[in-house]
């Protein structure tokens, strides 16, 4: 058992002895950006700046962890559950820094009247912020329980152990249960910065491949989603909207509706509409019918239909403002080679195969909503705004839903349902989107490009290096009504907030545009679009995946160009020996050096990055099968290596990488929404197609680095642009034609390839 | 007007507009989880059930259809307590992310393995074909899928299940 | 689903192959049957090939759409290897890569063109008219010598033939012989000076290697083409019947070369419905070939039914009230499961995609291509996106389907009401699940 720090006994003894009227805020009212989620949406001010992760903003253990007396642990988090394994890895952090049995714990996600406000759940921040403070915030607790057991039995502190099953020991064989000890204490004491963290030797939950917890009702038919929720007396509600954002219904036929049996109510605000109706299946022919309706646009023109060009047209004529990424000048010698190069990534669709869902109840002047959003924090704002209702008289509870990748519609759904829920007070509304709504109202991951020109020296470093990146914002997650459909709709409207970068580190258009490798003369740029032809926010990984795809092009661009290995040009301007190590692992499980050589049809390309600088490493490297007939390419294979720190649960991770690479895939290979003149025209499967099982790689390995106790590193988006690249280098490696527009579809390899 | 259907081996008479599609009945009627709503056009498989062993879109298959035919959703397959052979498998495997394609893909893995005990990769991924997943969890739906014809064979080391 | 005019041949036409047999054995008695073999000559270098001639050959051999035919579902392409299923038995097509000993890489230019124009391979054997030689007969000299140089210049694939399976005594080969005196006299195509130029190019690329006719056009026992006056008035493919496309076309909104230029193009046009069953490949190869070659074909193609009588009604007919009144049960079923997609204010319509009273399926005196299509679904033609329609073949009984299609032809056509609909649905339904 580690040593009590000397100064907690005091400190806590002073809490507790003095400073019980200090009530946990749940609701801080300071809106700061940046303080949780590293992807705008609002948080918590930070008030603890020398704790780590979370604690910074709510630094109080009693809001993180509490222990009963018969000794059950619940910890709370202010992050969510996205299937991205946050539930069981975090339970397996807590378990091990308080040393007892996961089973031992309840943990309880995002829910504005229990949990601390961690912000949104994105930009891979979930074990970063609430892993490291509920790391910390469980070793102080430990430590606060040993330190209690010491007092009791009058030994040191330091000679106290813990058993791993909740139980603290004597060195003489007196034993005591935590929840005991807990019950002489106080939790509503603030952390201390240096409680000693168990030492990863002694690990025995952290680090572990611990199945799921959440996987077996979703194998089974329980209850797993939102979606599953029924209330006694709940209603089925559907928006009535025009095809997509910036078009309306012209005169829809709400008598006919109002007179259909079951319809019971039809709810029209402004420019909101719904329809309610006792059964699901009711409404959405109520709904069917209002959309019989013609549509008009009512916003600017979309984006010109097509990828590569047009997307490029269409960026290049909003106006832009220039932020500085990155300057260096150094002497360097003259350049022999350098290419010039333009990249780009259309309009990208979030795709959640569960259309977004919403529950509200509005009771008492009290507003309940249950919402899969990203920011369930956000969502009381939202609602709250949209609904004049102050903070307190609304309370959103976080339950999951189908995978959303970023800022699909579970905002606007959330706010919706509100919408209905206030106009019929009492009646519990379930509110889902349909397919097609999700396609046609959800905000988009947004167009991009970018343009390199990079060169090299006559040693084959490289001496200059040019980024530039034209993107639209991809922070316009909603923290009051305007960031909503409904508020939109509100009469008077709720603005559109105006859109804003996200500044570096973590960036938005700019994230991943400063290269980690060491390149001479580097100067890189972010075009910022401040006006989107287009409904847009963010898609997991933001604007890493275009950029790294650009950077990891052009190196092996720069590589084939100087007959460079693509692995060789990496490592020598790479200084960080934590990337070196990723890539070198990637390299070796793949067998890199023994790869086969490009012969027209098969090749090999890799590609690496650590997201955002700052997060998980991670390098790529697959083997693809060009049909030269078709175009079509196939992955045979794929590996991954990812450095994230100490891992939670290797297999969770595994799981993420795995899922990103082939998300990505499907992205960078064939995604694009199209454009009508007045409408989205990508509004189901049909006209927007994802990868399926014919198109998977043969195999996808993944390879975790074993950090023990290193920092825990957002994982969850860093295969995003590592994948695309990889893609892209190993169709140029297999038939020697570089496509840097996405998507590298069949149709454009099979054009570039040419009859011959 | 009334149908009668049998879900699960269990019979359930409804008074019910017979137009409405099974999904519905399957979600609000029966409160049974499975199949999920996805697109309600035939095109993603997460509202995948057996009709008479079959698998089909409950999304587009009116109820009046299937009164006196039998229906099997993944609840049919096991429970969290006693997982059915695939259930297990796809646990083995941490076969889901977000899962919210998860039990259509086991519903239309299952037709398989009732059809053909012993498939082979092509033939897999052939049939899992009109199934989407946005997560990515395919690599890991085709492993469990190995996995159970393999533990269907009496096979239990994980390292004869990788292609 | 591919392309097999073959394998139209309903199951009721097995007597078809006796008549082939007879006739064969004539030609056989003649002594007509003996074709020489050509020497092998050294595979060609793909080098030896100027770029232009490789990319006409593509362009032809896109229209051709030999890919289809000649590789196996995400096979190697070219490779050959494919079932093609014909009433006489399966027959399995050859690989035409430049593999010297198991494709066509020992070929000389004159071997492959004989081959083209009058189905007999290097060897001096007769190939099996699944081949459309009858139609490439018509194709240019110069053409053949561009798709040669196309095939020439892929991937060589190591893939040897697959024995065919005949019923007997088909797999005689020299009795195609007598086939090929009596149904293979075929001309090189002679443009038509009263046309203008694009015409001629769309009837040169429609009647040589697109070889629509092969579908579109009735067939006689011996399964040879009817030509003149019967060409055109609609045929069978794959079971799926292949419609009219001369003034008896069926469609509901007359064909104009717009129409069917996107239709050829993107396996959809707006206001005839979604290619399916077999047409399905056809678009697919036309969405790869020249815009301009796509055009002619269309432009000549719409000359065909240019004497079509204008439809009586001024827009297709749509009789909800009436048709759920003759059908309730029908219009229960397609409430549930169609007009989620294709009733108003589906985002399908919304959309653009065709309404159900424009799509042909529903005009044509079988309804048979309408059961089809409810029972195997629609897949889109030209890669993963385009117009798509799930199977109903485990959800709807045969009985069912019958109410549904009776429902959806009372509603959506002026035509009469199609009879003994469960006994077609069971016959479709059987015809689909043989392997
Ligand atoms: S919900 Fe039925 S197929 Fe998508
Ligand atoms: S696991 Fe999320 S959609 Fe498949």
């Amino acid at each position: 058992m580690s040593t009590p720090h000397p100064t907690s006994l005091s400190r806590r003894g002073f809490l507790t002895g003095g400073a019980l009227v200090v009530s946990f805020a749940l609701a801080p009212k300071a809106f700061a950006q940046l303080a949780g989620g590293g992807e705008g949406g609002a948080g918590p001010a930070v008030v603890a700046p020398d704790l780590k992760g979370s604690l910074k903003s709510t630094p109080w253990l009693d809001a993180w962890i509490r222990i009963d007396a018969d000794g059950r642990v619940t910890v709370f988090t202010g992050k969510v559950e996205l299937g991205q394994g946050i539930r069981t890895a975090l339970t397996q952090v807590a378990a091990e820094e308080l040393d007892i049995l996961p089973a031992a714990i309840t943990l309880v996600t995002a829910d504005t009247e229990r949990t601390p406000d961690e912000g949104l759940t994105a930009g891979s921040h979930s074990m970063q912020d609430s892993g490291t403070a509920i790391q910390n915030a469980a070793a102080n607790v430990r430590m606060l329980l040993a330190a209690e057991a010491a007092r009791d039995w009058g030994v040191a502190a330091d000679r106290v152990t813990t058993g791993g099953d909740g139980s603290l020991h004597a060195p003489d064989g007196r034993s005591l249960p935590y929840g005991e000890v807990a019950a002489r204490l106080s939790l509503h004491v603030q952390a201390v910065p240096d409680a000693p963290l168990r030492r990863p030797s002694d690990y025995r939950t952290l680090g572990l491949e611990l199945p799921r917890v959440d996987i077996p009702a979703k194998l089974t038919g329980g209850p797993a989603y939102l979606h599953d929720m029924r209330l006694p007396g709940m209603l089925h509600a559907r928006v009535v909207r025009g095809p997509s954002v910036g078009t309306s219904l012209q005169s829809p036929d709400l008598d006919a509706v109002a007179r259909m049996p079951g319809v019971v109510r039809i709810v029209r605000q402004g420019g909101f509409l719904a329809v309610v109706a006792e059964r699901q299946w009711t409404a959405i022919q109520a709904l069917r019918h209002l959309q019989r309706a013609a549509y008009a646009r009512t916003q600017s023109p979309l984006p010109a239909d097509g990828t590569g060009d047009a997307v490029a047209a269409t960026l290049k004529a909003l106006p832009a403002r220039d932020i500085p990424i990155m300057d260096t000048s150094d002497p360097a010698g003259p350049a022999v080679r350098s290419v010039k190069a333009r990249y780009t990534r259309p309009w990208i669709s979030h795709g959640s195969i569960g259309p977004s869902c919403a529950i509200a109840r509005y009771v008492d002047g009290a507003m309940t909503v249950w919402t899969h959003s990203q920011g369930t924090f956000d969502v009381r704002r939202v609602v709250a705004e949209l609904l004049g209702l102050p903070p307190e008289k609304v309370h959103a509870i976080h339950a999951e839903g189908a995978g959303c990748y970023g800022q699909n519609g579970a905002d606007d759904v959330a706010a919706d349902a509100a919408v209905i829920a206030k106009a019929m007070p009492g009646h519990p509304i379930r509110l889902q989107w349909m397919r097609e709504q999700e396609f046609g109202w959800e905000p988009l991951g947004p167009g991009m490009m970018t343009e390199l020109e990079a060169a090299l020296g006559a040693d084959n470093r490289i001496v200059s290096w040019r980024h530039a990146v034209w993107s639209n914002p991809h922070n316009n997650r909603p923290v009051g009504a305007g960031g909503v459909l409904a508020g939109n709709e509100a009469d008077p409207p709720f603005p559109a907030p105006e859109g804003k970068p996200i500044p570096m580190p973590e960036g938005d258009g700019s994230r991943n545009s400063n290269p980690l490798y060491s390149f001479a003369n580097t100067h890189v740029v972010y075009h910022f679009l401040k006006n989107m032809p287009v409904r847009v926010s963010a898609l997991r990984s933001l604007g890493a995946h275009l950029n790294v795809f650009s950077i990891e092009s052009m190196l092996d661009e720069l590589a084939a160009g100087a007959g460079i290995d693509p692995l060789a040009i990496r490592l020598d301007h790479m200084r960080d020996e934590r990337a070196r190590d990723v890539m070198q692992a990637a390299a070796d499980r793949f067998g890199w050096s023994k790869r086969p050589k490009g012969d027209g049809r098969r090749g090999c390309g890799m590609a690496f990055a650590r997201y955002k600088n700052l997060g998980a490493y991670c390098a790529v490297a697959m083997e693809v099968e060009v049909d030269r007939e078709t175009g079509r390419t196939l992955v045979r294979r794929a590996v991954a290596a990812v450095d994230c720190g100490q891992p939670a649960n290797p297999d969770g991770v595994r799981n993420q990488i795995e899922g990103g690479l082939v998300q990505s895939l499907s992205w960078t290979g064939r995604e694009a929404v199209r454009f009508a003149a007045d409408r989205r025209a990508s509004f189901d499967w049909s006209s927007y197609p994802i990868l399926r099982f014919d198109d998977v790689p043969g195999s996808v390995e993944v390879v975790v680095m074993d950090r023990p106790g290193a920092p825990f590193l957002g994982t969850a988006e860093a295969a995003q642009g590592p994948s695309a690249a990889a893609l892209a280098n190993a169709i140029a490696d297999a038939t020697g034609v570089r496509l840097r527009d996405m998507p590298l579809s069949p149709e454009r390899l099979k054009a570039a390839l040419g009859p011959v | 007007m009334t149908v009668t259907i049998t879900v699960n081996g269990a019979d359930h008479s409804l008074d019910i507009d017979p137009a409405t599609p099974l999904l519905y009945v399957l979600r609000d009627d029966l409160e049974l989880n499975g199949a999920k709503y996805g697109c309600g056009l035939g095109q993603c498989g997460a509202c995948t059930v057996h009709i008479d062993g079959k698998p089909a879109f409950s999304c587009l298959t009116p109820i009046g259809a299937v009164a006196g035919r039998r229906i099997r959703t993944v609840e049919g397959l096991g429970s969290a307590e006693a997982p059915g052979l695939l259930q297990q498998a796809f646990e083995k495997e941490q076969a889901a992310q977000c899962g919210y394609c998860i039990a259509g893909m086991l519903m239309r893995a299952q037709a398989l393995l009732d059809r053909n005990p012993d498939p082979d990769e092509v033939q897999i991924r052939a049939h899992m074909q009109t199934n989407l997943c946005r997560c990515g969890t395919h690599m890991r739906i085709l492993r469990a899928i190995r996995r159970a014809v393999a533990m269907r064979k009496g096979v239990h080391s994980a390292q004869e299940v990788r292609p | 689903m591919k392309r097999n005019r073959w394998g139209g041949w309903a199951a009721g036409r097995w007597a078809a192959g006796g008549a082939l047999a007879c006739l064969a054995g004539v030609g056989a008695f003649l002594g007509i049957a003996y074709r020489s073999g050509l020497p092998t000559v050294p595979t060609p270098k793909a080098t030896e090939f100027p770029t232009e001639l490789v990319s006409r050959g593509a362009a032809l051999a896109a229209v051709g759409d030999c890919i289809v035919c000649h590789t196996v579902d995400k096979g190697v392409a070219y490779a050959g290897g494919r079932a093609l299923a014909t009433p006489f038995g399966t027959l399995y097509s050859t690989n035409i890569t430049p593999d010297p000993e198991t494709g066509i890489g020992g070929w000389s230019k004159e071997a492959f063109k004989r081959a083209m124009r009058d189905g007999v391979s290097r060897d001096g054997r007769h190939l099996y008219p699944a081949l459309p030689y009858d139609h490439y007969r018509q194709v240019h000299d110069g053409d053949l010598d561009a798709i040669y140089a196309f095939l020439m210049t892929r991937p060589a694939a190591s893939a040897p033939a697959k024995a065919n399976d005949l019923i007997f005594p088909l797999g005689f080969r020299p009795l195609l012989a007598g086939w090929k005196l009596l149904f293979l006299h075929q001309e090189e195509f002679t443009p038509r000076p009263d046309r203008d130029a694009e015409w001629n190019r769309g009837a040169y690329l429609a009647e040589g290697l697109g070889h629509c006719s092969g579908c579109h056009s009735p067939r006689n026992l011996a399964g040879a083409e009817e030509t003149g006056g019967g060409a055109y008035s609609g045929g069978v493919a794959e079971g799926w019947v292949a419609p009219a496309l001369n003034g008896a076309s069926p469609a509901a909104v007359p064909w104009t070369a717009d129409s069917l230029y996107a239709y050829l193009r993107t396996g959809v046009d707006g206001r005839h419905g979604a290619a399916a069953g077999p047409m399905g490949p056809v678009v697919h190869g036309l969405s790869r070939a020249p815009e301009a070659d796509v055009r002619a074909i269309a432009t000549y193609i719409a000359s065909l039914s240019a004497d079509r009588a204008a439809p009586k009604a001024p827009s297709p007919p749509d009789r909800a009230a009436e048709a759920a009144k003759a059908n309730p049960a029908g219009a229960t079923l397609f409430a549930g499961a169609c007009a989620g997609c294709h009733e108003g204010g589906a985002p399908m319509m919304t959309q653009g995609r065709p309404g159900l009273s424009t799509v042909t399926a529903l005009q044509l005196d079988s309804p048979d291509n309408a059961i089809r299509a409810i029972l195997q679904g629609i897949h889109p033609p030209t890669g993963p996106a385009g117009p798509t329609m799930p199977a109903f073949a485990a959800s709807l009984t045969d009985a069912q389907i019958a109410d549904l299609a009776a429902y959806l032809r009372s509603r959506f056509s002026d035509r009469p009401a199609w009879t003994s609909l469960a006994t077609a649905a069971a016959t479709v339904r059987k015809e689909d699940t043989q392997p």
